[in-house]
């Protein structure tokens, strides 16, 4: 009972993924819609295979890839180290937060082109908005980690009279971990969305340079493959960073595969 | 040197000497314990006994160091404790510290948690780890070196926090109603703990509580604090011997005391 609970998800996920490939292509034959509108599952699989022969289309997923990365690093150090200072400077925070909230409220497409403008055609700008996309719910969740450490916990490195380093680094940021990573979590997908949007502005280059010109040439099962790739390289970010949660907060309830059995 | 002979007098291992607190809050000043001395000898055993409010746990995290008292002075291990606003290094060494709830730290195993007082005084981990095992062997938790605290159940959790206030040896054990957490039987079995660890390690202890049957278990010597501000209402020796068994709550004597203590407790209001 036990194991099927624990492994079901091995098999309902690949059964639902079937049910629907088969709803779509029971709909794609049965109503007599167009292919060029929607293609059968088969075709887009077809499709996909095609695209992934072409050398191009790595090229493309190599350069969106270096885009998220790069900017979700910087989205990390912003966030992480802004994050960190702001909950333990009181004022600090309290003077930055209409700023730091300014840059969510725009609207950030419109950003895009003025980057473009300064930036150029290059990986710069795309870079750049997928920086400012992640960096918020990076900076947020760190701060709320920060300011959250357990007062009891406080008291026992004060009883210690352990050093303001040993309370950071091994009570106050070990505390924030958690909050940290869900904010990782999250900021991992903005900084994909802010690549590939960046490349829909402007550029030759990537995955929604891509998608654009395939719309140009009105390439639906050529943009349904893309939508694959798309889909597959997201999950491939968002479970590197499940691996890092695992890695970094075993102890964590989130993580912990075993019920905790209640001992003595 | 003739045994037979007492010792001679030594220093007391803490000493309060007309300690006062008051806190500004939102309302005013709350005067939380008026002038206060208390002499505690080296070994002995003392309880603070008192409702809420009575400022029991306002004195004990003032001996800890966690608080500054408004006025008079607090001397741990014959040295002043707060010098100019800075707390002595050597006297905080000497105190060991578990609070009302077990304050392990999530992310370390219990051996790790057991250390962390010696990893904060750069002790290797090879020692820290020796040192924790036998800690852990002293409060009966072998075998749970390598778990997560919230695998453990609250008594347990108590065990390993003893015996990461105990990692460096120090010469008294403060506890802030350190079981009162824990369901009655647990409790009781951690009474009959917490004496056979205090016997073995030689410490002074001074141990906050609100359950009169409790204090009159474990003390030498019970301070019954008032409220409003917290003042001393009154001081019982408790002379049974040691080690004392779950039976002497049944005697006559122990339950004379316990009265005495409720009738005083109750008079209060």
């Amino acid at each position: 009972m036990n194991f099927v609970r624990r492994h079901m998800t091995w098999f309902t996920t690949p059964a639902l993924i079937f049910v629907f490939l088969v709803a779509w292509d029971l709909y794609c034959r049965w109503s007599g819609i167009h292919p060029f509108i929607v293609p059968r599952p088969g075709d887009v699989v077809m499709q996909y295979g095609k695209l992934l022969q072409l050398k191009s289309l790595w090229n493309h997923t190599y350069i969106t890839v270096y885009e998220t990365l790069v900017g979700f690093f910087f989205a990390c150090i912003i966030g992480i180290g802004g994050g960190a200072l702001l909950g333990k400077i009181q004022w600090l925070e309290e003077t930055l937060r209409p700023f730091v909230i300014a840059t969510q409220v725009i609207p950030k497409i419109a950003l895009v082109s003025l980057f473009i403008l300064w930036f150029g055609f290059g990986s710069e700008p795309k870079i750049l908005v997928s920086t400012i996309l992640a960096f918020f719910p990076i900076l947020t969740n760190t701060l709320l980690g920060v300011k959250s450490v357990d007062l009891g916990h406080k008291d026992v490195m004060k009883s210690l009279n352990a050093s303001r380093w040993q309370t950071f680094s091994l009570l106050e940021l070990r505390s924030a971990l958690p909050a940290i990573i869900a904010g990782l979590e999250v900021g991992i997908v903005l900084a994909y969305i802010g690549a590939i949007v960046g490349e829909f502005a402007g550029g030759t280059q990537g995955l929604g340079y891509l998608t654009l010109e395939y719309q140009n040439q009105l390439n639906a099962p050529g943009l349904f493959g893309i939508l694959i790739q798309l889909t597959l390289i997201g999950f491939v970010l968002y479970l590197a960073i499940i691996v890092i949660r695992r890695a970094l907060i075993p102890w964590h309830e989130s993580v912990l595969v075993e019920r905790p059995q209640p001992l003595a | 040197m003739n045994v037979d002979q007492p010792a001679v007098a030594v220093a007391d291992e803490i000493e309060l000497v007309g300690i006062e607190k008051r806190f500004q809050t939102a309302d005013g000043v709350v005067h939380a314990v008026a002038t206060t001395n208390i002499n505690v000898r080296q070994r002995e055993f003392v309880v603070l006994l008192g409702p809420s409010g009575c400022g029991k746990t306002t004195i004990l995290r003032m001996i800890a160091g966690l608080l500054q008292p408004s006025a008079g002075e607090v001397r741990v291990a014959r040295r002043n404790l707060w010098n100019g606003g800075q707390r002595d290094k050597v006297a905080l060494q000497e105190l060991g510290i578990v609070f009302q709830e077990a304050n392990l730290f999530p992310w370390f195993s219990i051996e790790d948690n057991v250390a962390l007082p010696l990893k904060l005084r750069g002790v290797g981990r090879r020692e820290r780890l020796e040192k924790a095992r036998a800690l852990c062997d002293l409060v009966a938790i072998k075998g749970f070196e390598k778990r997560w605290p919230r695998e453990l159940s609250g008594g347990m959790r108590q065990r390993a926090a003893i015996a990461r206030a105990l990692s460096y040896d120090p010469e008294i054990l403060l506890m802030d109603e350190p079981f009162g957490a824990l369901d009655a039987m647990t409790r009781d079995t951690m009474n009959l703990e917490i004496q056979r660890i205090w016997m073995s390690q030689k410490s002074t202890v001074v141990f906050v509580t609100h359950s009169i049957g409790e204090a009159v278990f474990l003390a030498d010597r019970i301070i019954l604090l008032s409220p409003r501000p917290g003042r001393i209402s009154s001081v019982t020796e408790v002379s049974f011997p040691r080690p004392r068994q779950m039976a002497i709550q049944t005697m006559p004597e122990f339950q004379a005391i316990v009265r005495t203590l409720r009738e005083q407790l109750e008079a209060m209001g």
